[in-house]
């Protein structure tokens, strides 16, 4: 069935080039929607796949496990894959109305659908190399993206993110390279054994910390995470909700992958770093999002602090924490790209994002205000939405693992994060417009309208959901964490789909 | 061999940290482009060096000769500096792009995105002054 695990990565590429083809014309757009209708199919298809089986894995063009390339799913993957399939569809259908048209002929869909196409397969790969590849394609299409109709702004914007990001692929690169040196391997289940067999394990904690600080960089946290709100508010708005949603999420997820499989030779030394690097992220995060007063300067401010705590999952490393470090990542890459998608609708019918120069929402646009309170209080950890199990499932794990001050810090770091969501709801929807407008959802054409609210309705029918009902995600995150735990069977899984290959 | 090579990886890479401390953003980007072939060379030497036998498979065998050349690292440099070279296109053109429209290279002056406070507060007003001037010197 290896053919499933390709489809995620398959579909969004051969829809860029349909959507390329067609930029011209009306019909771009709704490849880009059919494509991304198509990869959440197919990411739910691989879903069941891997509840009923465990783990997936594939070998590419039937080359045996640690000398081909072999796709892995295991359940953080596919559900890494699944929301990626939602957020994508959501972020298509919001572009319908959100993108001009002449970033459309400018290849805008193209772009977005290999960015899809990227982050699905940094999800899937189970080897480093081939994960590097990934994180390129992922980053040329976000170049593109971020600079797509070259406003000063952008252009401005775009050169931290560029350089910032490149140096941190050439320190991923280097540190593949010298791990390939130490090893003799760069297949992630197949460097799972072989590291335990190095005879200078002092050298495989600096590569540790080489990856640490690459990946770092991708998660955006506390100190590498300067080119996130330097670049996220500058490009269209379904840009910067792909952006929020999903761009960081992959380098969390590569490295809860590395830190879990590969690097947990020295727990003590490189999740300590991992533990400090968690608490100053929310904190500075949440206080620079405090000193901001735009729409999308604060949510971009807010991605940083939100990041601190799926690292701190990670950093506990107890089981709990690892659910909690899973069910954050979902929640967190839905409730942030809604909440950008709400900043849009914002902009469309009050004229800014900034803060001081829009008002009044709330009294015209009660919907609009709404579908702003549920992802923003599920962000901050009211209960019953998705942010407080989050929220408690990870404090409850710091509790029991004795890091009180680190819990007290996430606590904090909540009740901050409400202060900056009510400066938004305070500015822009309670005062009254300072221009006198009335913003009306009304005064959108129709057809836009239903273009840019379905998906924000979706989302935040979406984070309801889970709040209401946590079970079954909650066991599923633990599941979820039980594998990252004892890689055995991811493992066996890859390194036994070899051997069958080979007879 | 080896040594040799680990030693002109440091130094590319120490040139590489210089030009890229510096804020004209062009030399940054060669800064980008030397360390990233001090990369290439990281994977390339991590291969061990062995200078004698080409990776061939002589005829009616199944493996290579022993002590053949790692065919692996050259595969992985050869995707890296074609994907480098991609980048660096890329860097270069928005360096450009941006000289053009910001009219200006150092760093410390593109503040488009995040601008100063437009009003600072009293109590960093010193502050902000100072600033300024710093500015207007540069």
């Amino acid at each position: 069935m290896s053919w499933i695990l390709a489809t995620p990565i398959i579909i969004p590429f051969a829809t860029a080039v349909l959507a390329f083809l067609f930029r011209h014309g009306p019909e771009g757009r709704w490849i880009s929607v059919l494509g991304s209708a198509g990869l959440l199919i197919a990411s739910v298809i691989l879903m069941v796949e891997v509840l009923d089986q465990g783990v997936v894995a594939a070998q590419m063009g039937q080359w045996a496990a640690p000398f081909g390339i072999t796709l892995v799913a295991d359940l953080l993957s596919a559900v890494m894959v699944v929301i990626t399939g939602i957020t994508g569809l959501a972020v298509a259908i919001y572009a319908l109305a959100d993108v001009e048209e002449r970033k459309e002929q400018l290849g805008y869909h193209a772009l977005y659908q290999v960015l899809l196409a990227g982050v699905c397969g940094a999800f899937l790969t189970g080897d480093l190399f081939n994960l590097y590849v990934w994180f390129e394609v992922m980053l040329i299409s976000s170049f593109g993206l971020l600079i797509l109709g070259g406003q000063r702004q952008q252009l401005d914007g775009g050169i931290k993110y560029v350089t910032l990001n490149l140096i941190s692929t050439i320190l991923f690169l280097s540190g593949v390279g010298l791990l390939y040196g130490m090893t003799g391997t760069l297949n992630m289940a197949d460097l799972h054994g072989a590291v335990q067999e190095v005879e200078n394990p002092g050298l495989l904690v600096v590569i540790a910390v080489m990856f640490m600080i690459a990946f770092g960089v991708k998660a955006a946290v506390f100190p590498l995470f300067f080119w996130l709100p330097a670049s996220y508010h500058t490009p269209a708005i379904s840009v910067s909700a792909i952006f929020a949603g999903l761009l960081t999420k992959v380098g969390v997820y590569a490295l809860i992958r590395m830190f879990t499989l590969v690097f947990t030779t020295d727990v003590a030394y490189t999740h300590t770093i991992l533990l400090w690097v968690a608490g100053f992220t929310m904190v500075t995060g949440v206080l620079g999002a405090a000193a901001m007063n735009d729409f999308r300067r604060i949510l971009s401010f807010h991605i940083v602090s939100q990041i601190g705590y799926m690292i701190l999952g990670l950093a506990l490393f107890t089981p709990l924490a690892l659910v909690g470090a899973v069910f954050y990542l979902v929640h967190h890459i839905i409730v942030k790209a809604n909440l950008f998608l709400v900043a849009g609708v914002a902009r469309r019918i009050a004229g800014s994002t900034e803060l001081s120069q829009i008002g009044g929402l709330y009294k015209t646009a009660p919907l609009l205000a709404l579908l702003f309170l549920i992802p923003a209080f599920s962000l901050a950890g009211f209960p019953p939405l998705s942010g407080f199990w989050a929220k408690f499932v990870l404090i409850k794990a710091a509790l029991e693992d004795g890091g009180y001050v680190i819990a007290a810090v996430a606590l904090i770091v909540g009740l901050l994060t409400i202060y900056s969501m009510t400066k938004i709801w305070g500015n822009a929807f309670w005062k009254p417009h300072p221009a006198g407008l009335q913003p009306r959802l009304s005064s959108l054409p129709a057809k836009d309208r239903a273009a840019l609210l379905t998906p924000i309705a979706a989302l935040a029918i979406l984070t309801c959901i889970i709040g209401l009902f946590p079970e079954p995600f909650i066991q599923f995150a633990t599941r979820s964490a039980e594998q990252l735990l004892n890689p055995e069977i991811y493992v066996q899984t890859v390194l036994g789909a070899a051997s069958e290959a080979t007879q | 061999m080896e040594l040799l090579v680990a030693l002109m990886v440091g130094v590319l890479v120490a040139a590489s940290v210089h030009l890229m401390l510096a804020r004209n953003v062009l030399r940054f980007i060669f800064g980008l482009v030397l360390i990233s072939n001090a990369a290439n060379l990281t994977i390339f030497v991590s291969g061990r060096l062995t200078p004698e036998s080409p990776p061939l498979i002589p005829e009616g065998a199944t493996t290579p000769v022993a002590d053949a050349a790692n065919a692996l690292p050259q595969a992985l440099v050869l995707t890296a500096i074609v994907i480098g070279f991609g980048l660096f296109a890329f860097a270069l053109t928005l360096v450009y792009r941006t000289y053009q429209n910001l009219g200006t290279l150092n760093s410390d002056e593109m503040r488009l995105a995040e601008p100063r406070p437009a009003k600072p507060a009293r109590a960093i007003e010193t502050d902000s002054k100072t600033y300024i001037a710093r500015d207007t010197q540069s």
